[in-house]
């Protein structure tokens, strides 16, 4: 018989060779990890930052499939590094105006009765206003991702305190090195914010805010503030340097917005998108996801001729409020250089803004809340950039 | 059928009722009541916008002096020029240019803040190291270096609160949504 050409001795006529051989026996990864041929899907980390402990990494969303996050892929943003916290010495503390100040152990939290629930989270600068735009969906927007979330009603932990009428803020702070600070509205704590302790069906991962973090549906990330060790209720915001200094929006005539907590309507496609290849002319399905801090999606529309003509996309059920909705568009290319983008519509009718409309009305510094239409590139030979590099 | 439901109404108002009781009065009876002394070593968060919960005591500009040397130069530069850390002083009069600098000076809105971010979080590398008399002091050295206090100056509670940062004025609530574009699907 003839040998093989390198990297074809496995295919047909031939009988490959991890049929020749057993492969590992059952449990030899007692915590199982993706195909060693996957592993370049990982989280893109920034090669630049002036430091790593106050620094993010991002979801290679244009690798998935789906609306949930893998959990090792689930974007992180940090402020003080990744705290390794003994889930038995940590406590959670609920006190401010309320009629009992109570201090809860992690089996405590774990008895109140529990909810499941899937939801996003988004970092608010995703991507910021800052030149040059990165080149992949990961770079653009990677600072989004979406699980299932199990824990506990925060409206029923702060009952178990009592609140006293003039509480109109909680306060939430984190046990980690920066001791994360930000402040809550009442009626978000009172309607859909969780504690959450578990993350698909696991619990949450360090990077995540293990054993404990505040979930704000719709809100920009960083106020769901991980590791919590502390909830205060208040008469006022407690102003602290990350709802002052930072994620404040800086507009052009030099007035900044504070408190600015949904993130709005987006859409990205993932595939394909900056970084891939179409490999030749014909079918290829046009997707991604789309999400919006305001509730559900209601429609996602492409535009396969740069923005011209817009038509809508499959969406794929369960449409959940404030989770990921995937789109599905059936394409055929015609091997000519087009350029493709989404746009999503949220339940309130709001819709996706360009990038040029955004920046009209806020300037270029406002640096968080970017929910620009990203549009795609597609040259003659199939390679795919940012259209708007 | 008639008589099944003249019958489950009464027991499915009580139900309701019940329902309705736990959730706005009854307790889960979980946790225990947190002791003074041990929200007083927690509870550090200082109000920003009035100084509440600052601490007893004081520092002064001079040995913020110090204190920055030994704590912060390297991060943020040996006169808060900024590094691998965030740049701190100058940039008052650029928010509205096309290159904002956004500084402890040109940018926060409240001078307590920086008592609370430096006791909670810096230095990065040994956060909550300083003592109250310590993070007073810094304060009151990065408000120097910013021409918000004389080099003779003593910070404390008192005089932290009544300091008013320039760009205070400056911040708006939130009017989102403020871009409203309707959903063009032809001719676009």
């Amino acid at each position: 018989m003839a040998e093989a050409a390198k990297g074809t001795e496995n295919l047909p006529p031939d009988v490959p060779e991890w049929m020749k051989t057993p492969g590992d026996p059952a449990g030899s990864q007692p915590y199982g990890t993706p195909s060693t041929y996957e592993k370049n899907v990982v989280r893109h980390v920034p090669k630049n930052a002036a430091q790593y402990i106050s620094a993010a990494s991002r979801t290679p969303l244009q690798d998935l499939d789906g609306i949930i996050t893998p959990n090792g892929l689930f974007y992180e943003r940090h402020h003080g590094g990744i705290p390794n916290i003994d889930p038995a010495q940590h406590r959670l503390v609920l006190h401010g105006l309320v009629d009992k100040p109570l201090i809860f152990t992690m089996e405590d939290i774990r008895r109140f009765p529990s909810q499941t629930r899937i939801y996003f989270i988004e970092c608010s600068g995703n991507p910021t206003y800052t030149k040059p735009y990165g080149k992949t969906a990961s770079d653009l927007v990677g600072l989004v991702s979406c699980a299932e979330w199990t824990g506990v009603s925060l409206k029923l932990v702060l009952q178990e305190a009592g609140l006293q009428p003039e509480a109109k803020w909680v306060v939430a702070e984190g046990a980690d090195a920066a001791a994360m600070t930000r402040s809550i509205p009442i009626e978000k704590c009172l309607d859909d914010a969780m504690l959450a302790y578990s993350q698909n069906g696991e619990r949450l991962r360090p990077q995540q805010g293990y054993p404990l973090r505040i979930l704000l549906p719709g809100y920009e990330g960083n106020m769901s503030v991980k590791w919590l060790r502390r909830l205060k209720v208040t008469a006022e915001p407690v102003y602290s340097r990350e709802e002052t200094s930072k994620y404040t929006d800086l507009m052009a005539d030099g007035s900044s917005r504070e408190f600015t907590f949904y993130m709005e309507a987006k859409s990205i496609i993932t595939r394909p998108s900056g970084g891939q290849r179409l490999s030749a002319p014909g079918f290829h399905e046009i997707t991604g996801i789309a999400w919006s801090g305001h509730g559900k999606v209601m429609r996602v529309d492409i535009s396969v001729d740069g923005g011209k003509t817009w038509q809508e996309a499959q969406l794929q059920e369960p449409i959940l409020t404030r989770a990921l909705t995937r789109f599905r568009f059936p394409w055929h290319w015609d091997g000519q250089p087009v350029t493709i983008q989404s746009r999503a519509t949220d339940e309130t009718g709001y819709v996706q803004p360009t990038l040029a409309e955004l920046v009209a009305i806020r300037g270029e510094n406002s640096f968080y809340h970017n929910n620009a239409i990203w549009p795609w590139r597609i040259a003659g030979n199939g390679e795919i950039t940012n259209a708007q590099a | 059928m008639r008589k099944r439901n003249w019958r489950a109404a009464p027991l499915a108002l009580l139900a309701m009722a019940g329902t309705w009781s736990a959730s706005a009065q009854e307790r889960y009876g979980i946790g225990r009541a947190a002791t003074p002394a041990e929200i007083a070593g927690w509870n550090i968060d200082v109000g920003g916008n009035d100084g509440s919960n600052l601490p007893a005591g004081s520092g002064t500009v001079e040995r913020g002096k110090t204190v920055f040397a030994e704590q912060c130069a390297s991060c943020h530069g040996d006169n808060g020029q900024g590094g691998i850390g965030d740049r701190l002083v100058g940039g008052k009069g650029t928010l509205a240019s096309p290159k904002p600098v956004k500084t402890v000076g040109s940018y926060w809105p409240y001078a307590p803040t920086l008592f609370d971010y430096i006791r909670r979080a810096m230095p990065m590398n040994a956060p909550q190291s300083l003592g109250d008399t310590d993070v007073y002091a810094v304060s009151a050295y990065v408000l120097h270096l910013n021409g918000l206090l004389p080099a003779d100056a003593t910070l404390d509670a008192k005089s932290l609160s009544a300091i008013k940062m320039p760009n205070r004025d400056m911040f708006v609530g939130d009017p989102r949504p403020d871009v409203k574009i309707p959903a063009c699907t032809k001719d676009c």
